[in-house]
């Protein structure tokens, strides 16, 4: 037997503490499968060790959430019966060491997520970041990642409707590829992990066993450095194939009655799914390794339990349906056996070749995994820009068009080409608007999911980018037209046990907070992936946030283009001008400086509230809200859309420029029909929100009074070539 | 009248494709799993779009070897109308139905966008529900639509009148901006010699309303159905 060393317990990623806590658990020293087991329970990844104390602090309860945070996915009620189940994780340390694969298998592993709990898929979305796009690696990554994603999604054949891309020097070493998945089930028919009913089959379905991604989970939990190329072999390799018989298997047996918990084997696979679920039903587990299907001959304990091989699940089948279930995997040709038994002893025994091989007691390992509270420090703020504080440029037109072909607004339509977004014929609302929108199949019913961050925002300011990525979710799902219901949140940051790394986190935290609280929007699911760190330099802090909507009746639905000529074009909310984090400082001044824009919740909320009513009412014909490049792009980008000109005039005391390109929050650009801007003024008045009439929407240019004429064309052209021109360039490889 | 959907393990749009004819039949298609070796009584088959084996070997080979494909084939040389499309195109392929190959996409990517299309030669039964200089769209999402086939078989293709749809702008051109996977001359779909067996990449079956962005889809689905009922 392995003597466990010091050095074997600090390449477990176990600090002497830690290790300490293991002898006091187990009463002795551990054998090298068990300290393997331990290694990846107490990760980072599997435990949020730094995190737990500060994600207790997050809003997760309202009368329309059936399961909150703990499971592997969160729900939601959306009424007639139905619920909507989703949840969004990060992939980012495999993507970065083998972007295919590693964008590819975190799709695989969030689906599994969703349709573990019962719910057929029915849209993906993601949330992307990547260094800057001249860094010799940018293109290579984008590449792969946009293929592996589309490569797993398209097969699965569940549409990937939408997400967002980030380029910045932040992330040239430690991209960011968060993966989201909406599924669809029926409220009483939900599956949890909770294992239960002593003696009850412990059965294992989906692909065999293999050495592939053998610590992962430890390894997402360390920062790169110039040898991390070297961990190659502990990323996943995605079979979308396999998943897609595994789903229909799944769904098929869960029309019966015959499971008691299910969990799939995602991070630290069959160590974290069967500890899970013995820990959640608060029972022991006994399993005989032998018995599980293996891809290869000669795999060690310590491999089978560690292995992160993809599309597996753990069942715990009722007495006696064994049989029945087997034949159902046997159908859809996957593998199917009984490894092991439910036990009352509240241990997780596992034995091979006749012996034991590990005997650890489920409560303290999972329960007792330690938590950190992690000193740390405040963001030190930054002052206010104001228009007047930047010099004005002499062309807003030129201003515009660099802007509009600048790397975060470009269109995003070179890599949603490469995904399937309509199959399975309920996409009403397609990428490139605010909101994707999906219609729940057979019903007038739609889902409005958006995925949104400002990271610049929150390195500035993580308490205000916290709120503002929270709000921008609310804002683009009320801007469709739908009802905001909740969000699942992927937090991305750097290295914890740095002081000031771990005051982005808790900031980040407190901001969305605040938001979720008044916007009554809560947090039903997330997942945390720190140490994004290469060589020691962190990424911006990332927290990446989904957000999922109702809308009643699809055919209210409003999208951001530009529709009828003669329609009124109206901004409802209120222009600050604050200047600071823009991208008008960023892209025309190389400034990365300043406070971001302040979010006013309470205002955030009344105006959003008045646009949905004015959408229900059927009177909006158009809607975007104001975020990125500020009022000149959003106009731009309806315009774009609609491939029809307006002509604007503002009547502002702000600097012209400001009013154009600060990037207000809490605003919307709204159009309407002449003849109901009685109505939408009325309530306006009555509901005390800012409301300007700024211009009519015809011809072939975007006019601005006094500031710039640009044809639609012409914008169309640069905002369409950015991506396609940077990825034009052969990658050499 | 009565249809038959294929189902293989990896298809994925034969759901899409049975609320198409449901709504164009008035009641459900049968759904006929690929290893069943019997066809029921059928009046139209259709092969749905999707993964069949993953794509794994070569798209549409492994499914090609179905035992259900055997009935394919025969009913359809006994005159059954059949419509396949995209992964259900390179299955009808493979199974000897169709001539041609379908490669990788001329710039090696997936691609999902509407299309434009013009209807190169008639046949009543597939495309009677469009004027004959109609510019219709239906939507494609493949890695493998580029039609290709050796200068003999596309020369006796084009005329024999085999060539059912060309990509094209949507004024009707057919040029190379409008060609999304480098097919030859622009094929999207063609007949069989006895003109029952369309193959098809774009997807007909995703604009069937005004909610999904177009009605090119159930036009197509309505006719087909009147036309064989």
């Amino acid at each position: 037997m392995t003597e466990i060393t010091q050095e074997i317990v600090a390449e477990h990623g176990l600090t002497p503490d830690e290790y300490t806590r293991v002898l006091d658990i187990l009463g002795r020293e551990p054998n090298l499968t068990e300290l393997g087991i331990f290694s990846v329970m107490w990760s980072e990844h599997c435990s949020y060790k730094s995190s737990k104390k500060w994600l207790k602090t997050l809003p997760t309860e309202a009368p329309w959430v059936i399961c909150g945070p703990g499971e592997n996915a969160g729900v939601i009620d959306i009424g007639d019966g139905q619920a909507a189940i989703f949840k969004m994780e990060s992939h980012n340390h495999p993507s970065f060491i083998e972007p295919y694969q590693g964008a590819a298998t975190g799709v695989g592993g969030i689906m599994r997520d969703v349709f573990t709990m019962g719910a057929r898929p029915i849209a993906n979305m993601n949330a992307l970041r990547f260094g800057r796009p001249d860094h010799p690696k940018t293109r290579h990554l984008l590449s792969g990642v946009v293929s592996g994603i589309g490569g797993y999604g398209n097969c699965m054949g569940v549409p990937t409707v939408g997400g967002e891309t980030n380029f910045h020097a932040s992330y040239d070493g430690n991209i960011l590829v968060n993966a989201m998945t909406v599924g669809l089930a029926d409220a009483d028919k939900i599956f949890y992990s909770a294992a239960a009913g002593v003696g009850n089959p412990v059965v294992y379905v989906g692909s065999k066993t293999g050495r592939d991604g053998i610590h992962g989970a430890t390894m997402a939990s360390a920062e790169f450095d110039n040898d991390s190329e070297e961990k190659r072999p502990t990323v996943q390799v995605g079979d979308p194939f396999t998943e897609k018989l595994l789903l229909e298997a799944c769904l098929e047996l869960m029309a019966t009655d015959a499971i008691v918990a299910i969990q799939d084997m995602g991070a630290a696979g069959l160590t974290s799914s069967s500890f899970e679920m013995a820990d959640k039903g608060g029972v022991g587990i006994e399993l005989n390794l032998d018995l599980v299907p293996m891809r290869e001959d000669g795999m060690t304990p310590y491999e089978i339990m560690l292995s992160e091989s993809q599309e597996r699940m753990l069942m715990v089948l009722k007495p006696g349906r064994e049989e029945e279930a087997r034949r159902i995997f046997e159908k859809w040709e996957l593998d199917f056996s009984v490894i092991g038994k439910v036990t009352d002893t509240g241990r997780m025994i596992l034995t091979m070749h006749g012996g034991k091989v590990a005997d650890l007691p489920v409560a303290p390992l999972a329960d007792a995994a330690p938590e950190y509270d992690r000193p740390w420090v405040k963001t030190e703020p930054s002052a206010v820009i104001k228009g007047a504080d930047v010099t004005a440029p002499n062309d807003l037109g030129e201003v515009l068009l660099k802007l509009v072909g600048s790397s975060e607004i470009a269109s995003r339509k070179w890599i949603w080409e490469q995904y399937d977004h309509m199959v399975m014929g309920d996409t009403i609302q397609r990428p490139g608007g605010d909101a994707a929108v999906v219609r729940v199949h057979g019903t007038d019913k739609g889902l409005a999911i958006t995925t949104d961050c400002t990271p610049r925002y929150c390195y500035a300011d993580p308490v205000m980018g916290g709120a503002q990525a929270v709000a921008e979710v609310w804002r683009n799902i009320t801007a469709v037209g739908a009802k905001p219901l909740a969000i699942t949140d992927c937090m991305n940051f750097g290295n914890p046990q740095r002081p000031e790394i771990m005051g982005q986190f808790v900031g980040c935290i407190e901001g969305m907070r605040n938001a979720c609280t008044i916007l009554d929007f809560p947090v039903i699911s997330g997942n945390v992936s720190l140490y994004n760190e290469t060589n020691g330099t962190g990424i911006h802090p990332t927290p990446a946030i989904g957000g999922v909507g109702l809308m009643a009746n699809i055919d209210k639905m409003t999208t951001l283009a530009f529709k009828n000529e003669g329609d009124l074009v109206l901004l409802i909310g209120t222009q600050k001008g604050e200047m600071g984090q823009s991208l008008y400082l960023r892209e025309m001044e190389g400034r990365e400086e300043g406070a971001p824009p302040s979010v006013d919740l309470e205002a955030e909320r009344k105006i959003g509230d008045y646009l949905r009513e004015m959408i229900e009412k059927g009177v909006v014909t158009a809607a975007h809200d104001i975020s990125d490049g500020g009022l000149a792009v959003t106009l731009a980008e309806m315009a774009m859309a609609g491939n029809i000109g307006a002509d604007i005039s503002l009547d502002t005391d702000l600097p012209l420029h400001a009013a154009l390109f600060a990037e207000d929050q809490g605003c919307y650009v709204v159009t309407i029909r002449p003849d109901d801007f009685e109505l939408v003024e009325g309530f306006a008045l009555a509901e005390d929100i800012p409301l300007h009439n700024i211009g009519t929407i015809g011809h072939t240019d975007l006019k601005i009074d006094g500031g710039l004429t640009i044809s639609v064309e012409s914008l169309k052209q640069v905002h369409q070539n950015w991506m396609p021109d940077l990825m034009a360039v052969r990658v050499s490889e | 009248m009565k249809a038959a959907v294929i189902v293989f393990p990896g298809s994925n749009c034969d759901r899409d494709l049975k609320v198409a004819l449901t709504e164009a039949m008035g009641h459900e298609p049968a759904m006929v799993w690929h290893g069943d070796t019997d066809l029921p009584e059928t009046d139209l088959i259709a092969i749905p779009g999707g993964f069949s084996y993953g794509d794994y070997l070569r798209c549409g080979a492994m499914a090609a070897n179905s035992p259900i494909m055997r009935e394919v084939v025969k009913k359809a040389e006994a005159g059954v109308p059949v419509v396949a499309i995209c992964n259900g195109f390179q299955i009808a392929m493979e199974a000897g139905m169709l001539p041609g190959a379908l490669l990788r996409n001329a710039n090696q990517k997936f691609v999902c966008k509407d299309v434009d299309m013009v209807i190169a030669a008639e046949n009543e039964r597939f495309v009677g529900g469009y004027k004959a200089d109609q510019v219709i769209r239906f939507p494609v999402a493949h890695h493998d639509g580029n039609f290709y086939a050796d200068e003999e078989t596309l020369k006796e293709l084009e005329n024999e009148g085999q060539v059912a749809l060309r990509y094209a702008t949507i004024e009707g051109d057919v040029n190379e901006a409008a060609n999304p996977n480098g097919s030859l001359n622009n094929i999207a779909g063609i007949y069989n010699k006895a003109g029952n067996v369309l193959g098809l990449m774009p997807h007909p079956e995703r604009l069937i309303s005004d909610a999904l962005g177009g009605t090119d889809g159930k036009v197509f689905f309505d006719h087909l159905v009147q036309s064989i009922a």
